[in-house]
């Protein structure tokens, strides 16, 4: 089992570097979301410093959901998806590796960036480390509860912007944690309880995630 | 055989389901206008005006039982949903899909009153309250639910996909419920609290009741009225519907 799920993995991971193209579309939407803020509210540092983390946050939440159209896309397309419903592996496995490969490819370049973005928002040290953490815990659960959107919405029409709209309230927990952490590190409150809280959500995800999108996915393609 | 007792599952076919809801839907109904008017007549001429509120609070009497009915029926669809994909049963999926457009309706009630309410008494529409917010983040579940399900085609496919969804949707409402919260008292005391005067007036609490009891009746009413439409819809090559329609002509 656990050679399928590497093997699917490795699968998704190279014919991601076979478009890195579509890895890069994702990582610069960040970025200019992320710069269009300071153009939009001005460039008072004071007040960039108390918005960069909820900033930051949306913007991940938003490229990362952008992403999610590939995710099982592809796959749908090519008739692969059909051969892993087949498989003798269970399904919930497989999709477990598909969304690890999406992360490492749409989520992680995202946490790596983070804190360059921090900086021109003028956050200190720590609150950079806070926010990368924060963003290490919370984009997998993004991932992860993205994929039931991305699972129910195959092969709809108007399926992209539909996607939105089932997950983006389900992201909300996420978000609010995760940018509260930062928040309540800057405030002196001291971020554990938010992390611990992230990190919870996450593990959530990772154990009724993968089960809820195997599900979506068998309807979808029955 | 006689002996076997009753049937539960005699109802959960649309073709026995159809007449039985036809039949109920006047008994519900005259139960929401009764209740209605007997609760807004308590509400606006029995119940004493509130000593801090005045007037304005007399909103409460709809804003209320729209905000319970809101959470309530969303529970209630997404228990339908899952009977819907764990029996196969069509009807439940039916029911879910009824029930959406009522809850969508009473969590935008719930807004738009509080909004009214809050200008009066707070001096602003809108505050970022966790009530609030959660009760906004509600109406875009109900919205996802309703635009996944109008966004397929095939209304089998359709109902276990937002069934999917209304499932998905449940688990969370209690952690976005309680997220949204820790938000809100995390970052500074809530400037206006939603803690009324310690005791309500009996008449008032009466009136409050009545009203709650009358949107009840209503969204039974009118499901019921709706999933008679989406059986005769999503029935109609059968012919206990084609029997249906010869009948009434």
């Amino acid at each position: 089992m656990l050679a399928a799920l590497r093997c699917m993995v490795m699968r998704d991971l190279v014919l991601a570097v076979r478009r890195v193209s579509d890895v890069l579309t994702t990582l610069f939407f960040f970025v200019i979301v992320v710069s269009l803020f300071p153009l939009g509210v001005g460039p008072e540092m004071e007040m960039l410093r108390t918005i960069a983390p909820g900033v930051v946050w949306v913007a991940a939440i938003l490229a990362s959901m952008l992403a999610l159209g590939r995710l099982f896309g592809h796959d749908y397309g090519d008739g692969t998806l059909e051969q892993m419903l087949l498989a003798p592996q269970p399904l919930a496995l497989l999709v477990l590796g598909k969304v690890l490969a999406h992360w490492l490819v749409t989520g992680l370049p995202l946490v790596l960036m983070a804190p360059l973005l921090g900086l021109q928002f003028g956050l200190d040290t720590v609150a950079l480390e806070v926010l990368v953490i924060s963003l290490l815990l919370g984009t997998p659960a993004i991932s992860l509860i993205g994929a039931v959107g991305a699972a129910l919405t195959l092969g709809v029409r108007g399926g992209g912007v539909l996607v939105s709209l089932l997950v983006l309230p389900l992201y909300i927990p996420v978000l609010i944690f995760g940018a509260g952490a930062v928040e309540a590190e800057a405030a002196g409150l001291g971020a554990g309880g938010h992390l611990s809280l992230l990190g919870a959500i996450a593990v959530l995800a990772l154990c009724f995630a993968p089960l809820a999108a195997a599900a979506a996915l068998r309807i979808s393609l029955e | 055989m006689s002996t076997a007792g009753i049937n539960w599952f005699k109802y959960s076919s649309p073709a026995t389901f159809y007449p039985l809801a036809g039949r109920m839907i006047p008994w519900f109904a005259a139960l929401a206008v009764v209740s209605a008017v007997a609760g807004l007549y308590l509400g606006f001429f029995v119940a004493p005006p509130d000593y801090q509120q005045g007037d304005a609070y007399r909103i409460m009497f709809i804003h209320v039982p729209a905000a319970w009915m809101s959470m309530f029926i969303y529970v209630v669809m997404a228990g339908y949903a899952a009977l819907g994909l764990i029996f196969n049963t069509r009807l439940s999926a039916m029911m879910a899909s009824a029930l959406a457009p009522t809850g969508a309706m009473f969590t935008f009630l719930a807004l738009w009153t509080g909004a009214l309410w809050g200008k009066p008494m707070w001096g602003t529409w809108w505050v970022w309250d966790a009530r609030l917010t959660s009760e906004l983040i509600l109406l875009f579940l109900y919205i996802g639910y309703m635009s996944l399900e109008a966004a397929i085609d095939d209304p089998r496919r359709a109902s276990r996909a937002s069934g999917l969804l209304a499932i998905v949707g449940v688990v969370n409402v209690p952690i976005i419920y309680y997220s949204v919260q820790w938000w809100n008292t995390l970052h500074q005391g809530a400037s206006i609290s939603f803690d009324k005067a310690p005791t309500m007036a009996a008449t008032m609490l009466a009136a409050l009741l009545v009203m709650t009891f009358a949107c009840w009746m209503y969204a039974i009413a009118i499901v019921l009225m709706r999933v008679r439409n989406i059986i005769l819809e999503r029935e109609r090559h059968s012919e206990w519907v084609m029997g249906v329609l010869e009948e009434e002509k």
